[in-house]
């Protein structure tokens, strides 16, 4: 399984901070995405708006990056820390 | 180590003081300490601010905060680096991060300070979340703190 958390302004719009989704192979975050917005048709506006950053294994990435099943993938908005 | 990389995130305050100290302990061979503190300030993005709260990505937060400064070690001579952020609870003037670098002369512990800010804005998985006089607000991305990457 892989486990897909949120965090910050998403995961109150999305209400949940961590869902996980069976990815049978490799996939990119677009695709995952997708899954993601099949499984949750309410989700579609938080989860397609294309500031959202990925990070997978707690690396920032792009959305060609491949995801394998057990990686660990966040989805989050534009950091403010500092 | 003269040239040890130190990484805290945490909810407790911070000694200013104390932290100069330990980046200076036993440490002759490097002239120049530059710390930068960052607070929370009362008006942002048009809105009166009463306090923050912030949000990170425990475990990230931290490879993300030492990637930055051994990327910075790469790029100048350096001693020490020291890299605090706080999250949780904050008021008014309260400190929130804390950036302190050593070296033989001043220009690499300037810029390697400011490098460090300035990729820690874009890459350090923090989230801000205001109270302010109209209610709650997530604070939004500052198209700047992109472009300040390009002078490096």
């Amino acid at each position: 399984m892989t486990d897909i958390l949120f965090f910050a302004q998403l995961r109150e719009q999305l209400g949940c901070e961590q869902v996980q989704v069976e990815l049978k192979e490799a996939t990119a975050v677009a695709d995952l995405i997708g899954i993601l917005v099949t499984q949750y048709p309410q989700w579609q506006r938080y989860l397609t708006n294309n500031k959202l950053l990925v990070a997978v294994n707690q690396t920032m990435v792009d959305k060609n990056h491949t995801i394998h099943p057990n990686d660990e993938v966040a989805l989050f908005p534009p950091v403010t820390g500092g | 180590m003269l040239n040890s990389i130190r990484v805290l995130v945490q909810n407790d305050d911070f000694d200013l003081g104390s932290e100069y100290q330990k980046l200076l302990a036993n440490d002759t061979e490097n002239g120049a300490v530059v710390t930068f503190t960052g607070l929370v300030r009362d008006y942002n993005q048009g809105h009166q601010v009463l306090g923050l709260t912030l949000e990170h990505y425990p475990g990230m937060t931290e490879k993300a905060l030492e990637t930055i400064a051994l990327e910075a070690k790469q790029k100048w001579p350096l001693g020490r680096i020291t890299i605090i952020h706080r999250v949780g609870s904050l008021g008014l003037s309260e400190q929130i991060v804390f950036v302190g670098v050593t070296s033989k002369h001043r220009e690499a512990a300037f810029s390697a300070s400011q490098f460090i800010m300035d990729y820690l804005k874009n890459d350090a998985p923090f989230w801000k979340k205001e109270q302010t006089t109209e209610g709650e607000r997530w604070v939004e991305f500052n198209d700047k703190d992109k472009d300040a990457l390009s002078r490096w």
